[in-house]
């Protein structure tokens, strides 16, 4: 009888878990890949789908998440602003993405951000970019200019003694944003104004001989010069090149970059540019046990002794995991309650730190400022004593100033204007308007 | 200094109780002034490598040398210090830098790179300046003594006046001299100025322009007059400089858009997808590198030849089954041959990657060739300038004195014509898109040498291209080159004023203008062919 009933409350058990299997198995976790892999922008996003994928398939061989695997649903907005929305609708009204990980430019994140928040999705955006923005509905795991910007040149003014800028940049709205921010910075500190160079460049130039030599005629006024560059892609190349030919050394003038990473550098013989600098949060060569592990993991991946990871890939690794830990949390994928949950969540980094989601939905990085190696790595030479926390709202541009977000209960506003105690438009809105 | 010194001493002594006396090596006073340095905090590395350099030691040389270029590291487990001989990839070949032993691979988990910063590094130039001011060849120290300049501090003074003592070559002297002056124009020296008066040097500017800054108002204003003089000088020179600019800018106009001035300018042919030749061009080159590796050069050479005839295949095949059939119908040929080089373009990025593959530059085409020292031409400009040269020489060659010349301009002329006088015309078309293509393909060659190789390098001179063959008048390759160089120098004259967004912008609307009230070009063509 006892027996009998063992074996009955074992097959009801067998047969529940079963059907609970077979339940998992059919409804798996959808996340959502808007990273463009054609186009100009493929030759940075594409590694980024591969590292969400990567990081999709360890999460499922630990047994995915609430016992539910993870499914990636890829699409290709082709470096086509507007193509971007149609892409972000198309995963969260037909695929019914749980969350979405994607975007590189700004003006294809402003193009995105109306549809995340009318059809309340969640998107992990994983770029430095130029701030003055906090959604609801976005993540952004990149650095604020706070986390990039200030940071090194505060570097150059207190550590190299830089008393003369060029601020040199591609001409769009991050590094024309970011120059704003730094000018007035650098105004505050008290550089004159003849002390600033402002430069801009449209996409892909070419052809940087008159601005290099610019430059240096700029460095020879006795002061010591620092070029802080926004510019942007592979005009770097180019750009690197006519600074080596024309002989001007990391020694004489440093240029400090915001958008070189390692995959750059990959496309670029880098001996006459050993010295120069770049601010990221995140180095390939930086020594740590959990970085090693994921460079293995990716060369692994991609089957390419050669492959070189990047700073938007550990955003990427960061956002994944505090995702998913917000899931964990939540108990479901709820985007609703995902959102609540995720504010506070604390994840490793992969420089040996840890990364909190603040409530302004950005989260807590390290700087560290790197030198440009002759084998195309960095070697850092500085970094922030303790973590800095991403800033929405920039303290150096008239309009911010006043400005937070804060997306906890009760004030739950990306827009809130501390002078008059009013929560403006949402950030969906704002990029609606200005189209 | 003898503190620094017995300071060493003692850490020698040190290191020699506390190490095992194993082997011979381990007395080695190197291995302890290595240690010494890569333990040093930031504060003491000057020490650290003052230290290596007054041990008179034969092998500080290379040792400082590895240090400036990240390439000493310490193994984690022994402590003991390693040369990174190839520090690429996960595995980081090592040798012994006291035996100079290979020592094999090692994880780079297990190292622990000795750290360096830009302000040592500064030092570190200087002073291995110093030591190579010793060399025998006088170009050796003449370089050196050049990279001095701005380098000199109190330490270096009484060394490089020693130097000047012995030294008999006029040109090392005179940097060895101007070297010393900037440094003394920064203490306040009156004399040094006038050293200083007529150097184009930018170190000797900057030195001059803080002096003009100073408190003292007799060196201020001496440190003024010489700055005047200077700036005389180096209008010229940036005069000549500006003009290089636009003539160096002109001839990669020139060599994009020549191949176009014959498959549009002779043939009519509206082709889109002539970036993506250019294209081809350059991934050939990247090819030849890969298949030799270790010489970029004789690559680079032998992708010429190998760059025209990739080029001119795709020409041929994008002849023969698009084209033809299109033939007269210009709104057609447009649009099919955009078709192509959209998927020209994916092909690049799904068969061989996304990312711009990195072309070597060989070292014969990298650096610049020095005037003096406010002008220098960049190599890899200078190489591009005359090759583009050589390459229109070729075409108005070909197009004047052979066979295929004659009989391209005939059918281009008159196609009944030139067919009732037994001219194959339709092998004719496919020669001339053939060479135009080819051509498209050495301009990918040379520009691998300037920009990215990679999947957009072809959108990014399509317009350009084409804006020069209008500009030029259609079917004339004279137009071509003289519109070429002329707007490359307009845009580099416009650009130190205008930014180089405005200048191009402004030689956009230049151009229409001009098409405005000369719809032909500069070099209209005239007679029966302009109507054909």
């Amino acid at each position: 009888m006892s027996l009998k009933k063992h074996v009955k409350l074992g097959l009801s058990a067998l047969a529940l878990s079963i059907s609970f299997n077979s339940v998992a198995a059919e409804d798996p976790i959808k996340v959502g890949i808007l990273h463009s892999l054609s186009g100009t922008m493929a030759i940075s996003e594409t590694v980024l789908k591969d590292t969400v994928e990567m990081l999709i398939e360890q999460q499922n061989a630990k047994g995915g998440v609430l016992g539910r695997q993870m499914e990636a649903v890829v699409v290709d907005p082709a470096s086509n602003w507007p193509l971007f929305a149609e892409k972000a609708r198309e995963l969260l009204a037909q695929e019914k993405v749980d969350v979405i990980f994607g975007n590189w430019t700004s003006v294809s994140r402003k193009s995105v951000l109306p549809v995340v928040e009318e059809l309340n999705g969640l998107l992990f955006y994983p770029v430095q970019y130029e701030g003055e923005e906090s959604s609801e509905n976005v993540f952004y795991t990149g650095a604020a200019p706070n986390q990039q910007a200030i940071p090194a040149v505060n570097y150059l003014m207190n550590e190299i003694g830089v008393e003369r800028w060029v601020l040199a940049g591609t001409d769009y709205v991050y590094p024309r944003t970011t120059n704003k921010i730094l000018e007035t910075y650098l105004m505050d500190m008290g550089v004159a104004k003849e002390d600033i160079m402002i430069n801009y460049t449209p996409f892909g130039h070419s052809d940087w001989q008159n601005i290099v030599s610019d430059i240096k005629r700029f460095g020879s006024a006795g002061k010591k010069t620092a070029v802080v560059s926004t510019i942007n892609g592979d005009a770097n190349v180019p750009f690197y090149r006519e600074l080596g030919n024309q002989g001007i050394a990391a020694s004489d003038i440093p240029v400090v970059a915001f958008s070189v990473g390692e995959q750059e550098l990959s496309g670029i013989d880098t001996a006459p540019l050993v010295g120069h600098l770049a601010a990221w949060n995140y180095f390939m060569s930086v020594d740590n046990d959990a970085n090693y592990d994921f460079i293995d993991q990716w060369i692994e991946h991609t089957g390419n002794e050669q492959a070189v990871t990047n700073d938007p890939m550990e955003a990427h690794y960061i956002g994944f995991n505090m995702y998913v830990e917000a899931v964990k949390k939540a108990g479901t994928t709820d985007v609703d309650a995902v959102k609540d949950a995720i504010i506070g969540v604390t994840v490793p980094n992969l420089t040996g730190g840890y990364a909190a989601m603040m409530p302004n939905h950005h989260i807590t990085k390290p700087v560290l400022i790197g030198e440009i190696q002759d084998n195309g790595q960095f070697s850092v030479v500085w970094e922030t004593p303790s973590l800095v926390a991403g800033d929405a709202w920039s303290d150096y541009l008239p309009g911010s100033r006043d400005m937070i977000a804060d997306w906890r209960k009760p004030m739950f506003c990306g827009t809130f204007n501390t002078a008059t105690g009013t929560c403006g438009a949402s950030a969906g809105e704002m990029a609606a308007a200005d189209e | 200094m003898s503190i620094c010194r017995s300071l060493t001493l003692l850490l020698i002594a040190l290191v020699c109780l506390l190490s095992l006396p194993a082997t011979a090596q381990e007395d080695d006073p190197g291995k302890a002034l290595l240690i010494n340095l890569a333990d040093a905090p930031a504060s003491k590395v000057e020490e650290a490598v003052n230290a290596i350099v007054s041990s008179g030691d034969e092998r500080a040389r290379g040792w400082l040398e590895a240090y400036g270029n990240n390439r000493l590291s310490r193994v984690k487990d022994t402590g003991q210090v390693v040369l990174v001989l190839n520090n690429r990839g996960r595995d980081w070949e090592i040798a012994d830098p006291l035996t100079g032993e290979n020592m094999g691979e090692m994880s780079r988990r297990e190292l622990d790179r000795v750290a360096i910063n830009n302000r040592i590094r500064g030092q570190l130039e200087g002073i291995l300046a110093m030591l190579d001011l010793n060399a025998k060849d006088p170009d050796v120290r003449e370089a050196s003594a050049q990279d001095m300049m701005g380098k000199v501090d109190a330490s270096l003074v009484a060394p490089l006046e020693a130097r000047l003592e012995q030294e008999e070559n006029a040109a090392v002297r005179n940097r060895i001299e101007e070297a010393l002056a900037i440094y003394r124009v920064g203490e306040g020296n009156l004399e040094a100025v006038d050293v200083l008066a007529g150097s184009l040097h930018p170190r000797a500017r900057a030195a001059l322009n803080e002096a003009a800054r100073s408190d003292n108002q007799e060196l201020a204003a001496s440190a003024t007059k010489a700055l005047e003089s200077i700036e005389q000088k180096l209008k010229l020179n940036r005069a000549a400089e500006t003009l290089y600019f636009g003539l160096s800018l002109g001839s990669v106009l020139v060599l994009a858009a020549i191949g176009l001035a014959i498959t549009f300018g002779v043939m009519g042919v509206i082709n889109m997808a002539h970036g993506e030749l250019i294209m081809l061009g350059a991934y050939t080159t990247w090819g030849m590198q890969q298949l030799f590796p270790g010489q970029p050069g004789l690559a680079l050479i032998l992708s010429i030849p190998a760059g025209f005839m990739v080029a001119a295949t795709a020409g041929i095949i994008i002849e023969r089954s698009v084209i033809q059939y299109l033939k007269g119908r210009p709104l057609e040929t447009l649009l099919a041959t955009f078709g192509i080089s959209l998927i020209l373009q994916q092909l690049v990025r799904t068969v061989i990657s996304p990312q711009n593959r990195t072309v070597v530059t060989p070292d014969w085409m990298s650096g610049s060739l020095v005037i003096n020292d406010a002008l220098s031409l960049t190599l890899n400009r200078l190489y591009v300038l005359a090759f583009a040269l050589i390459v229109f020489a070729g075409l108005m060659l070909i197009m004047r004195k052979t066979r295929l010349g004659l009989e391209v301009r005939a059918v281009t002329q008159n196609r009944a014509m030139a067919r009732s006088m037994g001219i194959r015309a339709t092998r004719v078309d496919i020669m001339t898109f053939a060479l135009g293509s080819g051509v498209a393909g050495l301009a990918g060659v040379a520009l691998s040498q300037l920009t990215n190789v990679g999947p957009n390098l072809g959108q990014n001179y399509i317009i350009d291209s084409f804006m020069v063959v209008v500009f030029g008048g259609v079917g004339n390759l004279w137009g071509t080159l003289i519109a070429g160089l002329s707007l490359g120098t307009i845009n580099q004259l416009l650009e130190p004023w205008a930014g180089a967004v405005l200048a191009k912008i402004i030689v956009l609307v230049f151009i229409i203008l001009f098409i405005q009230k000369r719809p032909k070009g500069l070099f209209p063509q005239k007679g029966r062919a302009a109507e054909g």
